[in-house]
């Protein structure tokens, strides 16, 4: 066995090491709160954060006679997850009692799904990025889904008194029902194998693109700091060239698609470690401690676990029709890894922008940014360039805002773009304006109406300017003339001084140049 | 024997009391006040009910009587007292399914039976006893003490809902509200020469109703005749969006069809597996001689067969151990209901544990170990399923009894009432009472049990069944109505007005 140390890390084995001598097989499960406006099986309000046990009742606190009505939105949205997961959709399937005490859980049974899952035998393919400073290709991994099916959430305890928050130790515990019966869908995957040493890597992968998808599926706000996406991650080991699996340990309270990597990362060099020494894998629930980033040891867990499923009889089965099947697929947005390869394309981004803009959140905001009228170049430089750097600190205290919060919309900037391209205004000038329409000064047409911007469209002013600039400068005229036009650029400076800057630097170099009878 | 006024009001059935109040003869009030007294009188002595209400019933029948003189439309039954069993929660009224644990449970909110009863401005008397749980056929296992039968105090009232059968018997109201999960509404009927009917699976919501077996489980009417019970029926039935299993279609027409009087045509079957054999020979008897009036009556009498028949009592008592053990998992301790603290500084586990043990009697606590049992990994195939099969069998033979005939009748209960604690101690003896009745709750078909006579060695009622197909429950209705119209005929009244003056005991 191997040896606890003071702060409850066991004995791991160097990552690498590890992957030398064992394959990993993983398997995640992912709870997903759906979005719903009432829970799964009573007209309760789901809204996070209300104060406790205010959106409950006789349902979902399971008093004596109070039974359970499925919510029908709950089931169109699991059909559609089903569905954008590659899945079978059951044609008839029912829920089950999943019997088990627990204080948090009202009627000591859980409604949920057993043998006859509502979404069955599917897949997500998932790209895997290149590792950081290897110059490599990234890889898509399918990933193969065993299952999703519906249930409900339990209620939340809270343990008070004691050091850890957890009920070892503490005095008395607090539960609040209102997250009893949110609707969930719990998706389990295959245990997957072949992954290597890019496991890890392979289950932040899944997870965050399957975050992608339920957002873009528009079923759960999937935020996983508030636990509406929560996953737990089963990692074995067996020896590399072998065939069979190895005992698993289950990582629950992973809360982040980082966390998700660390948590399989770890897990397989404790796993190496224990079976290196000749011990064996304790089947067992796992914590993770986002802080420490190890594991410590849960419950024991075994498949014998029995919940004593039954059919839920206060039920009727299940059953959508092909035809409901078939509107549901087709209201599916697109996939979101498609879509990306399709808008890149479209955007003529490279690799690198596009996985920058991913990153930033920005995709959404350029394609409406394009979609009212602004080039994709111009789209990305303004929403990657100065909106991204203001939403960094534009929060409370210098925290950081999603782009669309900081109160200018893709309209703008497709209109800033427009004065622009149209000759109104130049660089200098945009700015300015984007700067009066963040400050909630207008549309971009009326902060620069207002602020008076526009360029000098009139010839005659640049002219004599250009004169002027030029008979100012001879030396620099001299230079010009000798060949170093670069140094046009301090006349130009010059004549967007003498035109307080309503001068467009093009042309004034233009004008400059053939002023001189120069070749640009 | 001396009968006062209020008595003579409460002897009524609920056809005359309704007519009675609609033409102003009587008010509510009275009507109400007469059952009140009498269940101040009598009721001590039976225990038929565990709570009685007389504000909350005295207040709907003085507004009733308002309403009424005011020129309103009222409801049939409006103004008619009515008794609940204590398994359907009431607002702000005590619900204890006949347990300990729920002894000082007060619902915060009202069944869907009881919103149409009070939708149907019944003034509810109060809460009628039963089994714990409703498990049990003779109301010995209420946590609150046995009913006793009106015909003899020394026997069951049967159960669970001897409660609501003992207070129709006895005229502490003219109609109870029953559940009947494996008889507990026919064969209470059968022991106290009453009416009841189990409907359809799914015809009354069970919303609000305290689940035993949410597969078996039916809400249903208890009554002195046909025709009462139809009333109520009426009043009970219908669809509701809160209970899932609830049938969306129309009421059959079972006040119609309870003025039948001619059977001519219909073809009632004799089902093989539920008579002779095992039956009290004075029970048989009635049954036999009811056969006979069927005829009378135009009816043609076939034989039929359900041969999976045999095997109901052993799937019945694996399927409602099963659900139970699931629905009764709730009562904890955590939310509502008795809570035992342990010793020191007990985990949430031991209290619900020491909290399970003080609250359940000892049939739910059996009822419990065998569900659990039967639905654990392992056993499962070998038990909760064998018995699921079962049921479907059952089913097929009853689709295949309904080819051959319109109804079948049996002989509700295998005997007369039996004496209280005749039975405690040996738990299938008590369970064999619903041999006959069990069926029906497993394939979801409607029954009703109406008195067939007194049997000559005891001089106590025998019940006669009649099931029809599911949403067929009209047919009871039209049945039950002919035949106790004949057998009143040709007994000299109603089984009832045989049974003796109640004696009060102290
Ligand atoms: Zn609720």
């Amino acid at each position: 066995m191997s040896t606890q140390t003071a702060a409850g890390a066991e004995k791991t084995v160097p990552f690498e090491e590890a992957m030398s001598r064992y394959e990993p097989v993983i398997g995640l499960e992912v709870h997903v709160e759906l979005g719903t406006r009432t829970k799964m099986f009573c007209g309760c309000a789901t809204g996070f954060g209300a104060d406790p046990n205010t959106q409950t009742c006789p349902v979902c606190l399971g008093l004596p006679g109070a039974l359970p009505v499925v919510n029908a939105t709950a089931v169109e949205s699991a059909i559609r997850i089903g569905l954008a997961l590659n899945c079978e959709i059951a044609d008839w399937c029912r829920f089950a009692r999943k019997n088990y005490f627990y204080p948090d859980m009202p009627k000591n049974f859980q409604t949920s799904q057993y043998d006859e899952p509502i979404a069955f035998e599917g897949y997500l393919d998932v790209e895997v990025p290149p590792r950081e400073g290897l110059d490599e290709e990234p890889f898509v991994f399918r990933v193969e889904i065993e299952r999703a099916h519906m249930e409900e959430d339990t209620g939340k305890s809270t343990h008070v008194g004691g050091a850890t928050g957890r009920i070892h130790g503490a005095s008395h515990s607090l539960v609040d029902y209102n997250r009893a019966g949110i609707p969930l869908i719990e998706i389990v995957t295959k245990p997957l194998t072949g992954a290597g040493e890019r496991a890890p890597e392979v289950a932040k992968a899944y997870v965050g693109a399957l975050r992608d998808l339920l957002r873009a599926l528009d079923v759960s706000d999937v935020k996983m700091e508030q636990g509406s996406l929560r996953c737990d991650a089963n990692v074995s080991l067996m020896p590399t060239g072998s065939e069979r699996f190895g005992t698993r340990t289950e990582t629950k309270n992973v809360n982040s698609l980082r966390s998700v990597e660390r948590a399989v990362r770890y897990e397989m060099t404790r796993h190496a470690a224990v079976l290196d020494a000749g011990a064996t894998i304790l089947q067992e629930t796992r914590h993770w401690h986002e802080d420490t980033g190890i594991t410590t040891s849960g419950r024991p867990k075994s498949d014998a676990d029995d919940y004593r499923y039954f059919p839920e009889p206060d039920l009727v089965p299940v059953a959508p029709s092909r035809e409901d099947v078939e509107r549901l697929r087709a209201t599916l947005p697109e996939n979101p890894a498609q879509r990306r390869r399709r808008l890149q394309e479209e955007w003529g981004y490279t690799d690198l922008e596009m996985r920058d803009v991913v990153n930033a959140g920005a995709a959404e905001v350029i394609e409406e940014t394009v979609a009212a009228g602004a080039s994709a170049a111009a789209a990305r430089k303004w929403w990657m360039g100065e909106l991204a750097r203001r939403a960094k600190t534009a929060g409370e205290g210098g925290a950081s805002v999603e782009l669309l919060d900081l109160g200018v919309s893709p309209a703008h900037v497709a209109e800033l773009d427009g004065l622009v391209t149209s000759g109104r205004l130049n660089d200098s000038m945009a700015r300015q304006t984007l700067e009066g329409v963040l400050a909630g000064e207008g549309t971009p047409t009326e902060v620069a109406d207002a602020r008076g911007l526009e360029l000098v469209q009139d010839d005659g002013a640049l002219q004599a300017a250009v004169d002027e600039v030029i008979a100012a400068n001879p030396d620099v005229v001299e230079k010009i003339r000798g060949g170093k036009v670069q140094a046009v650029g301090a006349l130009i400076g010059q004549v967007m001084k003498t035109m307080r800057g309503q001068a467009d630097a093009g042309k004034a170099r233009q004008l400059i140049l053939d002023t001189l009878g120069v070749e640009g | 024997m001396s009968t006062t006024l209020s008595d003579d009001l409460t002897r009524l059935s609920a056809v005359q009391m309704a007519d009675r109040l609609a033409d102003g003869a009587i008010t509510s009030e009275q009507l109400t006040q007469a059952h009140l007294d009498r269940i101040v009188r009598l009721n001590p002595t039976l225990n038929a009910y565990l709570l009685v209400d007389p504000e909350g019933a005295l207040a709907t029948a003085r507004e009733v009587d308002r309403a009424r003189a005011a020129g309103e439309d009222l409801p049939r039954l409006a103004g008619v007292p009515v008794a609940v069993k204590d398994i359907a929660c009431t607002e702000g009224m005590t619900t204890t399914a006949g347990s300990r644990m729920l002894a000082d449970f007060v619902p915060p909110y009202d069944a869907t039976i009881v919103t149409r009863i009070r939708d149907a401005r019944m003034p509810i008397l109060g809460k009628t006893n039963m089994d714990e749980f409703a498990m049990g056929s003779s109301t010995e296992h209420s946590a609150f003490g046995p009913t006793r039968n009106p015909w003899d105090l020394d026997r069951i009232p049967g159960g669970s809902g001897g409660g609501s059968s003992a207070a129709v018997a006895a005229y502490l109201a003219p109609l109870a509200v029953g559940s009947d999960t494996g008889g507990s509404i026919r064969q209470p009927a059968a022991v106290t020469g009453t009416v009841g009917t189990k409907p359809t699976y799914g015809a009354v919501s069970r919303y609000g109703v305290i689940a035993l077996a949410s597969s078996l489980d039916q809400i249903g009417p208890c009554a002195r005749t046909v025709a009462d019970a139809a009333l109520l029926h009426e009043v009970l039935a219908g669809h509701d969006p809160m209970d899932s299993t609830s049938i969306d279609a129309p009421v059959p027409d079972v006040v119609g069809a309870s003025g039948t009087t001619d059977l001519t045509g219909l073809r009632v079957g004799v089902v093989r597996e539920i008579s002779g054999e095992g039956f009290q020979a004075g029970v048989q008897a009635r049954f036999d001689e009811a056969l006979d009036q069927l005829r009378a009556l135009g009816a043609e009498i076939v034989e039929v067969s359900c041969p999976h028949f045999g095997y109901a009592m052993a799937a019945y008592y694996l399927i409602l151990p099963s659900e139970a053990s699931s629905n009764l998992a709730r009562y904890d301790a955590m939310r509502y209901g008795l809570r035992e603290t342990p010793e020191g500084s007990p985990s949430a586990e031991q209290v619900m544990a020491a909290s399970r043990d003080a609250g359940f009697g000892d049939e739910v606590k059996r009822r419990i170990i065998l569900g659990t049992y039967a639905l654990s990994s392992g056993y499962y195939d070998a038990y909760y399923g064998q018995a699921q099969k079962v049921r479907t069998l059952i089913a097929r033979d009853f689709e295949a009894a309904f080819e051959q005939a319109d109804v079948l009748v049996s002989p509700t209960s295998p005997t007369t009432a039996f004496a209280l604690g005749d039975k405690t101690e040996d738990p299938m003896a008590m369970y064999l009472n619903d041999i006959a009745t069990i069926p029906a709750n497993l394939a979801g078909v409607p029954g009703m049990s109406i008195p067939s006579g007194t049997a000559d060695e005891d001089s106590l009622p025998a019940g006669l069944q009649i099931l029809a197909p599911a949403m067929q429950d009209q047919r009871l209705y039209a049945v039950g109505a002919a035949l106790e119209a004949r057998l009143r005929e040709t007994q000299g009244g109603y089984v009832i007005e045989q049974a003796p003056e109640i004696e009060v005991r102290a």
